[in-house]
């Protein structure tokens, strides 16, 4: 994966996010949204180690994974609309997205509750002999669950090809880390229980990606199950589509301190430094914003979903 | 050639039925703490691991919210996990994942993915298990829309129920009661299916519909026995299905005996005996020739001393009783207590009951 692609990747999660957070305020989007603005590069470059039959889950805040792992945009946009083209025909709502074909196995908003079906999954392919690496993504608020630990015992007790990425964004809503948890690494708990660890700054795309294809050969080759934590920030408030940082539960100028290393402007004003980088850039953003505009319009052509086909979901 | 009648243990068939699915079909796995040591889940899964080896067979730490959340993700992966716990009262742990994830994967995802599991659970009653070792919480299950919840009493019920929730598509409590694990009862060896939505007719009788779940259907056709000697004539019907509750057979047969009473082995309020009773006053209101009874346990948890749980679980005495004084029928309580009076200790099960089904 080249430097560009991955600059790519994460400038049309930027901008995708920052559509829907425009559009928000028109009442049209009736769920609640968690924007993936400031973390893309953890998603970006963790999705650009993986194959098409890896599988990938995630969490309440997960378009940033599903679009990285490939996940149809329209139908993610359909499915914030509550409309019948979206992935979930309406039923899911933002925080649950799902492309099979992807290989974005789900996300749901229960914290953890989708790392042990990670774990599952990867037990699976273990037992069916199959060449695939699940990865699920998660926050530092995550780790305080039991689950969590329950999860990663079983992994490394029976050798499975799963790759745990903790997004440590240091605020679970509006509470920081140190309210949280006493001060040590995440890593070095993951790393008690057996997992080989990779740390990378979360805001350094191609740092992500270079553990992250050491992390997934690793697996592959039939290593341990691998911890990575990545350092990152979330900019805008923990729902919704504004900014927060007015309440006062961040100190001031921390938000300020990770726009400054905005994974994205930073990739941006590097690739610019020659002409023919400064072109590509240009050219990217008016492709995306195409793509967003049609995505959009694709989307809101969508049929509404009707409350008679609800029945026929829920047993198979 | 008739078969000739084979008669085994619900326990023993349980075990044939797990070996026959994991015969029939690769893709079924069982796991559960204990399930491959010397006790083997009550002697339910003695044998498998050296039968299907170590990759299909697993003992599980003491994780169950984590290990049923792994058996969601290998079951949406395409395995068809099977997963036990000693005493459901250690499902609870995991009523997140199965709550919020085994219930609703199928559903919250439009049907796009299946969710192929059995959680096997045993409930129980006597020799002190008390508060936290012999709850009956089938409600809780069958609460949830996206579960099936099933309690067969029979050992010929267990086995083509349990093979049946195992090819099933959907995530199923199958819930087994120690006390029916020891009994015997005519199994036939090849594997067959007994539906997960439908409750048997296994006495009938045209005074009174008593339906019964799991173990108190055990004490329902003792109750019965002893009645019918006394013109009492009680259809009992065991519901065998919690969720889907199959609401016709039972409403059927108020329909034709106007009465109804209902022996469940759990609590009574906020319990299925008050779902099925509200089921039978919504279609068959007309039908009540009196009010419906719950027979139940009384509103507290269970104790432990066998001089507290004395009276604390209903036996067929009590339901005998309680059925003769509902229809206003007075019988000499000394002929019902020579029938049914317990001559062994009430805290091991009934050893006047010995099948067949």
């Amino acid at each position: 994966m080249t430097t560009f692609s991955l600059f790519r990747s994460m400038l049309r999660i930027r901008r995708i996010e920052e559509a829907i957070a425009e559009r928000y305020g028109a009442q049209e989007m009736r769920c609640p949204v968690h924007l993936s603005i400031g973390q893309e590069a953890v998603a970006v470059g963790v999705c650009a180690a993986l194959q098409p039959q890896d599988g990938v889950f995630g969490g309440h805040r997960a378009h940033a994974h599903y679009l990285a792992k490939g996940g149809d945009l329209t139908a993610m946009l359909a499915e914030i609309y509550g409309l019948e083209n979206g992935c979930c025909r309406g039923v899911g709502g933002s925080m649950h997205i799902i492309d099979l074909a992807a290989g974005f196995l789900g996300a749901v908003p229960i914290v953890g509750a989708t790392i042990p079906l990670a774990v599952g999954a990867a037990w699976a392919a273990k037992l069916r002999n199959e060449d695939k690496v699940i990865v699920v993504f998660f926050g530092d608020g995550t780790f305080e669950e039991g689950v969590v630990h329950e999860s990663i015992n079983f992994a490394v007790l029976h050798r499975l090809p799963v790759l745990f990425v903790c997004e440590n964004n240091l605020y679970a809503c509006y509470t920081r880390l140190s309210e949280r948890q006493p001060d040590r690494p995440i890593h070095a708990i993951a790393a008690a229980h057996g997992c080989r660890i990779f740390t990378a700054e979360g805001d350094d795309v191609e740092a992500v990606h270079a553990a992250s294809r050491m992390a997934v050969a690793d697996l592959r080759a039939g290593g341990a199950p691998v911890f990575l934590e990545c350092s990152t920030y979330r900019w805008r408030e923990h729902c919704g589509p504004n900014q927060d940082d007015h309440l006062g539960y961040r100190p001031s100028g921390e938000l300020a301190k990770w726009e400054s290393t905005c994974p994205v402007s930073r990739l941006a004003s590097t690739l610019s430094s020659s002409p023919e980088g400064a072109r590509l850039v240009a050219a990217a953003e008016a492709e995306i914003a195409g793509e967003i505009a049609s995505a959009f319009a694709a989307a809101l052509a969508s049929p509404v979903p009707q409350p008679a086909d609800l029945p026929g979901y829920l047993y198979a | 050639m008739p078969e000739i009648e084979r008669r085994i243990t619900q326990a023993e068939a349980i075990r044939e039925a797990l070996a026959q699915a994991m015969e029939e079909d690769e893709r079924v796995i069982v796991i559960g703490e204990g399930v491959p040591d010397p006790k083997g889940i009550f002697g339910t899964t003695t044998g498998l691991q050296q039968r299907f080896g170590k990759a299909r067979v697993f003992d599980s730490p003491l994780s169950e919210n984590g290990i049923t959340g792994i058996c969601v993700g290998a079951a949406i992966s395409g395995m068809r996990p099977v997963m036990v716990h000693q005493r459901i009262d250690f499902a609870l742990l995991a009523m997140d994942q199965i709550v919020n994830n085994a219930a609703k994967w199928h559903y919250m995802f439009a049907g796009q993915v299946k969710v192929p599991l059995v959680i096997r659970v045993i409930i129980g009653r006597g020799w002190g298990p008390g508060p936290q070792h012999a709850q009956s919480l089938q409600a809780l299950f069958a609460h949830i829309p996206g579960l099936k919840v099933v309690m067969p009493t029979s050992g010929y019920d267990a086995k083509g129920m349990l093979l049946a929730a195992i090819r099933d598509d959907n995530p199923v409590i199958f819930i087994e009661h120690r006390w029916l694990q020891d009994i015997a009862d005519h199994v036939p060896e090849a594997p067959y299916i007994v539906p997960l939505d439908q409750a048997l007719i296994c006495r009938p009788g045209q005074h009174v519909t008593l339906a019964a779940f799991s173990y108190m259907t055990v004490e329902a056709r003792l109750a019965a026995e002893a009645l019918a000697e006394h013109g009492i004539e009680v259809e009992v019907v065991d519901a065998r299905s919690v969720r889907p509750l199959d609401m016709s057979t039972i409403v059927e047969s108020v329909r034709r005996t106007g009465t109804l009473i209902v022996a469940d082995t759990a609590w009574k309020t906020g319990g299925i005996a008050g779902e099925v009773i509200a089921g039978v006053a919504e279609t068959a209101f007309s039908a009540l020739k009196r009010p419906p009874l719950r027979i139940c346990l009384p509103d507290i948890p269970a104790p432990t001393s066998p001089h507290l749980t004395r009276g604390y679980y209903p036996d067929a005495l009590y339901l005998a009783r309680a059925i003769a004084a509902h229809l206003g029928r007075s019988i000499p309580d000394a002929e019902l207590a020579d029938r049914l009076f317990r001559t062994t200790p009430h805290d091991v099960p009934q050893r006047e009951f010995r099948g067949p089904f």
